[in-house]
Formats: C-alpha cells, structure tokens, sequence
C-alpha cells in the first residue's frame, strides 16, 4: 500500500469520529422520560394510540386547514366539535411545552420549532 | 483532468486560503444575522428591504450572461478565434451565477425553508423562475464547459449530444437577466423600477460589464500563467463591450427623457435623489456622478481605437465600467427602486460592514469556483503543444 | 425497406421521452390552472372597511384603535424607529395620499391624521409575487399572511405599494413586555401584517380595530346592501389610497 502510514491513520481518525456518539453518551442512558399529562381532563382530541402516532401530522392538518382554508372547527372520530389551535385547544388541557412536549422531544432529539413563535400558557407565566 | 486542480505553485494556495478566510467571515456575519436579527446587523430597514445583496443579483447575473458574448459568436457562427477563451467563459459564468444565486440565498429570513419555493411552486412568482433559470443556467455551463474541456484533453472532438445543450445554453443566458429583471419591472408601486427597458438595460450592461470582467481576468490569468486567449479574441470582445456600454448609456438616456419630459414628479424624484438629492438627502450625489465620470472615461478610451487596442488602457476602461456598472446596477438600482418610500419621503440606507463582508463572501465563493476551473482549463490548454483549435 | 435495430430504438425513445414529458407536461399545466385558480376566487362575501377620518380627533382615538390590534396579535413594540413593525399606525393625510394631496387644500385636512393599515386590495400584487404563496388572497377578499410558509424574502415588501408590510428585523420577542397568550408571537425572519383578524371574521366577530374604534370605523361585506361600509361608502364621498395603480384596495377613507 503506498502511504500505508497516512491512510492507516486516517482510517483510524474516521472509526473514531464515526462511533464519536456512542463515546460522548457513554454511561447516560436513562429510563425513557414520560411527559406529564394534565390531570382534570382524561380525553385528548383523539385516542392515545392515535395521537401518539399522528399528532404532528393532525397539528399541520389543523394549521392548513385554519390558516388557508379559513376552517375553524374539527370533527373527532366520536363527533366532538373542537376549534383547531394549538395554543388554545391543545395547551388548554396539556399547559407546558417544558413538561409535556419536551420530554419525549428531547430525547429522540427532535426539534419542531412551533414554539419559536406559539407561546404555552407556563410559558406565559414566566413572561409576566 | 481534476488533478490539475491539487497541484498549484503556493501563490495558487495563498489565493484560495484568502478566499476561505472570506467566505468564513461572510458566514460567521450571515449566521449571526438570524440569532440576533437583522436589524442589528445590516442597514436594511422597513422603507428599502432589497439593498446591497438583491444588487449583487442584478449584477452578477450580468456578468454571467456576458459569457454569451463569447459563447454564441463561437457556436452559432464558427468565430474561431475565440476558440481558446470559449471554455474559460462558460467556467466564468459558472462562478459568476453561482454569486447570483447566493445573494439571493443570504438575504432569505428563513433559510431552512428556502426550499419551499420548489415545495410549493407557484407560477405567478418571479421568484419561481428566477431558480429555475439560474440553477439551469449554471448545470448547462458547466455541462458545457466541461464535456469540451474533457474533449480537448483526450485530444478529440467533443460528442455530438453537446450540440443541442449547448444551443440551450446559449438561448438560456438572455433568459437569466430577462427574468431578473422581471423581478423589478412588474412592481406596480416602484415608478424607478416600473419601465419596460429595464430588461434591455440588464441586457446591455450584462453584455457590456460581464465581458469586461472576463477580458481583466482572462489579461491578469495571461500575466499570471502565461496563457494568452489570443489579441483577435480580446479585439473583438472589446469592440462588443464598446457597442454594449453605449447603448447601455442610451438606455439610460431614454430613461432620464421620460422621467424629466413627463414631468411626473414621483417619476422623476429617484432619480432627482440619486444624483441631486431630494428633500435635503444627499447621500450617493457623489457616488452617482462618480459613476457617470467612470463611464464616460470608459467610452472614451474605448472608442478610440488606438486605446482600445492598447492593453493597458483597455484594462483601465473595463475597470471603469465594471466600477461604473456595479455602482449603478449592483447598488443604486436597489436604492432608486425604494427611494422616495411610498409615503414620497426619503428613509436612507447605508449598507454596514457585515452586509458589505456578506456580500465579498458571495464573491469569494465565486471566484473559488472560478480560480479552480480555470487552473484546471488552463492547464490542459498549456499541457497541449498546440491545444488550440476546438473542432466542432 | 428494412429500418435498422439501432434507429428503431431511437424512433421508440423519443416518442416515449416526447409523450412522457408531455403527459407530466399536460398534469404541471393542470395543476398550474388550478394554481391560477386560486388567485382568482369567486365569494359571495367580500369584506371591506369605511374610517371616517372626520371623527378621530385626538391621540387617544387612535391609540385606543392600534393597541386593540397590537396588543391582541402580539405585536412587537420596536424602539428603532426606521425598522419598526406596525399592523395599523397613524399618519397625516400628505404621506397616507401622496398623490392627492395638493398645495391649496385646506391645511385642516393637510393636516388631518389618517390610519393606514393593508388594504386586502382585490387585486394585490404582494400576492402575485410571492414564491411560496404565503401570502395569498381568501374568496372573501382577506390578504392572508401565513407565517408558517414565509420564507423571508421581502419581495412582498418590494411589491407593496401602500408600505403596509413589516419584516422582523429584529427578534420581536425581546420587545414584547406582555403577550396575549391566545395569539402566538412571530420570530425573526418573517413578514406580517394586518391579516383583517379573518379568524374573527370566521367566527362572525368583527376585527378588534373596528371594535375598539366605537363607531368611527364601518366594516362588513360589500355585496350585502345593508352592511354598514355598503352604507358608509353610499353616503359619503370616500377616496382609497393611490387608486392609478389598480390595485382596487378595500379601505375607503371618508373625508
């Protein structure tokens, strides 16, 4: 191999770098954080299950639908009116993105930027 | 054939190390732009919303379209002299669109969503097209460029499926400027910008300042590397640079015609700020006829034939209209658009140093791509005994 | 004759090239008209809005009106007074009517305090140009901006000739001292301006301006003769902001 020196260590620079993650966490991982759920209401827009699942897609549903299509109004599976807004519908029962939405957020590094304009209502506390 | 690029004298290193240190600074500035907020950076305000950069848009998509100056008269007519600085030109358009492209990229608020614009196309928006045509015409050219570059290094003609692209090219650069200009000249509510010859007058000084660059980098490569176009080559885009410029210069004469004869005021008020000041605001009087002395100093040493013959002093005129050109379309432009605001007072804008350190970052990058290609080009015509003919 | 295998094969692929492109061709052209189609709705309602500017009198008539706006949309407060944002501000009647405004009027009315907001023109060209269709026209006449989609790019601002768009130059949440917790802020980047409060409007409330202005301000629905700017504009002699350009604006100013 010409340059065997160069290459070799530059193999060895790359595997370190590319296993740079697990080097940085090492000994970190903890329990899966479970976001804390409001405690008077017991019946979200829709099912758990469902949530879980589709509430970012719900969330961009409801912003086109009220944004562009001038709706106001969306009909759960059980035939539920609600009005579709994530600051007053959403965050009436669920109150803080810290406590709530963050905690499965963070962990699986996931970044939805709602709230570098929409506001929580803890957050508001803070605020004032 | 890229090898020629990782081998260079260290002046060829220096140069590029130069040009990173640039483009670094221009990021640092335009990554600090969306944490702390434009206002606190650049001197855009509310009343002048497209300054320094959107002018570097208007202006470099000149230059680039200047390339088809060179590249038509060698295609479509068989001008062989130009045949050693056709391929150098498509490389210039290259970096030159490549500048275009990111003025527009550093001016967007939301960066990440910049790709929204192909999410969501939308036909009625200038904007639209305006990404279109320049990411078309920069994948043509170095389509172009390189397939025939690639020829003449293996020593054969280049293939026939480039014809037609290269065809496309050709008919594709007008349509770079045309749309950019487009972009200003629909505003209903900008009287310097709502004129139908603001298409021609991109056209004329793109084929005017763009060409200009191309002889001062094409004179300062010979002088560097030894690699001579040819005088035949530089003659002839001199005397299309002297056409170009005074018509440009006629264009604008039309322009001052209508607005003064009009005697509409809100039609002739930008241009009364520019070079007299309105309303007690005389920022870019001095700018303004500075650029028009340049001017009539380029046409001067260019219709002269003995001066324009002389390579020095062609030099100096296309210095004097690239200056001349890039005062009045890379910047004025945008202020005359904005100013008088449209409550008919004047908000002045002076760009800061970050925006001026955005914009040389634009350039760097340019001329990164520009420096690369040519080392690469270049090196294969010299590495030619008599690399001088491309067959077509 | 005998056709060779070679220009056979190049007969079948260009006319499969030619008859793809043409049928995705033919789908783009589809879909374009219905992008077309949007811009040009047809709407039984099309809101408008009377100010009687004879009626506002003093400072506190308009401050009443712009808090109303701003402090229920979250709009920032900006101290530097060139790059401020403003949904509805206050200006004389010289620099709302530049074209209009002539030396021997009566300088009461030179004078005169005007409100300018957007003027959710019928026939906009902030909307024409827009890349992304952020900003972009209801049925009923609204000029929406949605804020999720703006990509920053000013060229609504370029296009806009009644300067009613403000762009976030600077992070609008630290100039906020309170905020209306059922509205969100904006961030920096984005452009806004005075959307007509259409998620009022679609819940039949009438924009907060309107309400706070007590009676000084008329709106409704232009096609409905009994609304009150159909009588407000029946009655008076009403004039709209640089009415050469076309732009068919849908704010009537009664002097």
């Amino acid at each position: 191999m010409y340059n065997s020196d160069k290459v070799i260590v530059g193999i060895i620079i790359f595997i370190l770098f590319f296993t740079l993650p697990f080097w940085l966490n090492f000994g970190r991982a903890k329990a899966l954080p479970r976001p804390e759920l409001p405690s008077d209401t017991k019946e979200c827009v829709e099912s758990r299950e469902y949530m879980r699942a589709y509430h970012m897609k719900m969330l961009l549903d409801w912003r086109d639908k009220k944004v562009r299509e001038g709706q106001v109004y969306y009909i759960n599976s059980q035939g539920k009116f609600f009005k579709m807004s994530l600051q007053n519908t959403c965050m009436k029962c669920h109150k803080s993105m810290e406590k709530f939405c963050d905690r499965c957020h963070s962990t699986i590094s996931a970044h939805p930027d709602c709230w570098r304009c929409h506001i929580a209502p803890e957050e508001v506390k803070k605020w004032q | 054939m890229f090898e020629y690029a990782l081998k260079g004298k260290p002046r060829y290193w220096i140069w590029l190390g130069f040009l990173a240190t640039l483009i670094l600074i221009a990021f640092y500035f335009w990554n600090l732009e969306h944490h702390i907020g434009a206002g606190r950076l650049l001197g855009l305000h509310r009343d002048l919303t497209w300054g320094l950069h959107i002018g570097q848009l208007a202006f470099f998509v000149g230059a680039a379209a200047g390339a088809v100056m060179i590249v038509l008269p060698y295609y479509f007519h068989n001008y062989k002299e130009f045949a050693k600085i056709t391929v150098l030109a498509e490389f210039f358009a290259v970096g030159m669109v490549l500048i275009a492209m990111l003025s527009v990229f550093v001016v967007m608020g939301q960066p990440p969503r910049v790709f929204y614009v192909l999410l969501y196309p939308t036909p009625n928006s200038i904007i639209f097209y305006d990404l279109i045509v320049l990411s078309g015409y920069l994948i043509l050219n170095l389509i172009c460029g390189w397939t025939v570059l690639h020829a003449e290094y293996k020593g054969v003609k280049y293939p026939a499926w480039l014809k037609p692209i290269i065809y496309l090219a050709i008919l594709w650069g007008p349509s770079i400027h045309i749309v950019t200009a487009f972009l200003l000249q629909g505003l209903p509510g900008r009287d310097y910008w709502l004129t139908a010859i603001m298409a021609p007058r991109f056209l004329a000084t793109a084929f005017s300042a763009g060409p200009a660059l191309l002889i001062v980098l094409a004179l300062l490569a010979k002088k560097l590397t030894g690699f001579d176009v040819g005088q035949k080559a530089i003659d002839t885009i001199a005397k299309i640079i002297t056409y170009a410029f005074i018509i440009n210069l006629l264009f604008f004469g039309f322009e001052v015609f209508t607005a003064f004869y009009s005697g509409i005021e809100h039609h002739k008020a930008p241009i009364i700020y520019l070079f007299f000041g309105y309303e007690g605001h005389t920022e870019y009087v001095g700018l303004m006829w500075f650029s028009m002395i340049l001017a009539l100093i380029a046409v001067v040493l260019l219709v002269i034939p003995s001066l324009r013959r002389n390579e020095t002093t062609l030099v100096l005129a296309c210095l004097a209209i690239i200056a001349s050109i890039w005062i009045e379309k890379g910047f004025a432009l945008m202020i005359g658009g904005f100013t008088p605001n449209p409550f008919h007072t004047v908000t002045p804008y002076i760009p800061t140093f970050p925006e001026f350190m955005i914009a040389v970052g634009t350039w760097a990058v340019g001329f990164t791509i520009v420096t690369i290609l040519w080392k690469i080009a270049i090196s294969v015509y010299q590495s030619k005994e008599k690399g001088v003919f491309i067959r077509s | 004759m005998a056709i060779s295998r070679r220009d056979f094969l190049k007969v079948i692929g260009i006319t499969g090239v030619t008859s793809a492109v043409a049928t995705i061709g033919g789908v783009l052209i589809g879909r374009g008209e219905d992008i077309l189609k949007e811009i040009k709705p047809a709407s039984k309602v099309r809101w408008a809005m009377a100010i009687d500017t004879r009626q506002f009198k003093t400072d506190e008539d308009f401050q009443k009106v712009i808090e109303a706006c701003h402090k229920a949309h979250n709009v920032p407060n900006i101290p530097d007074p060139i790059r401020q944002v403003k949904w509805i501000w206050v200006d004389t009647f010289e620099k709302a009517f530049p074209t209009i405004e002539h030396e021997y009027i009566s300088e009461e009315i030179k004078k005169r305090k005007v409100l300018l907001l957007c003027n959710h023109c019928d026939n906009p060209p902030c909307v024409r140009v827009c890349p992304v269709k952020a900003t972009f026209r209801r049925p009923d006449g609204v000029v929406v901006q949605d804020m999720h989609r703006c990509i920053g790019c000013k060229f609504c601002m370029a296009a806009c000739p009644y300067g009613s768009r403000n762009y976030n130059f600077y992070p609008p949440r630290e100039f906020l001292s309170q905020v209306n917790p059922e509205y969100p802020t904006r961030t920096t980047g984005v452009v806004e301006k005075c959307i007509l409060c259409y998620e009022r409007l679609d819940e039949g409330k009438q924009p907060y301006c309107v309400e706070a202005s007590e009676g000084k301000m008329f709106f409704g629905n232009l096609n409905d003769p009994d609304s009150p700017v159909r009588k407000a504009i029946l009655e008076n002699i009403v004039i709209v902001r640089k009415p050469e350009l076309t732009t068919k604006p849908m704010v009537f100013y009664i002097i």
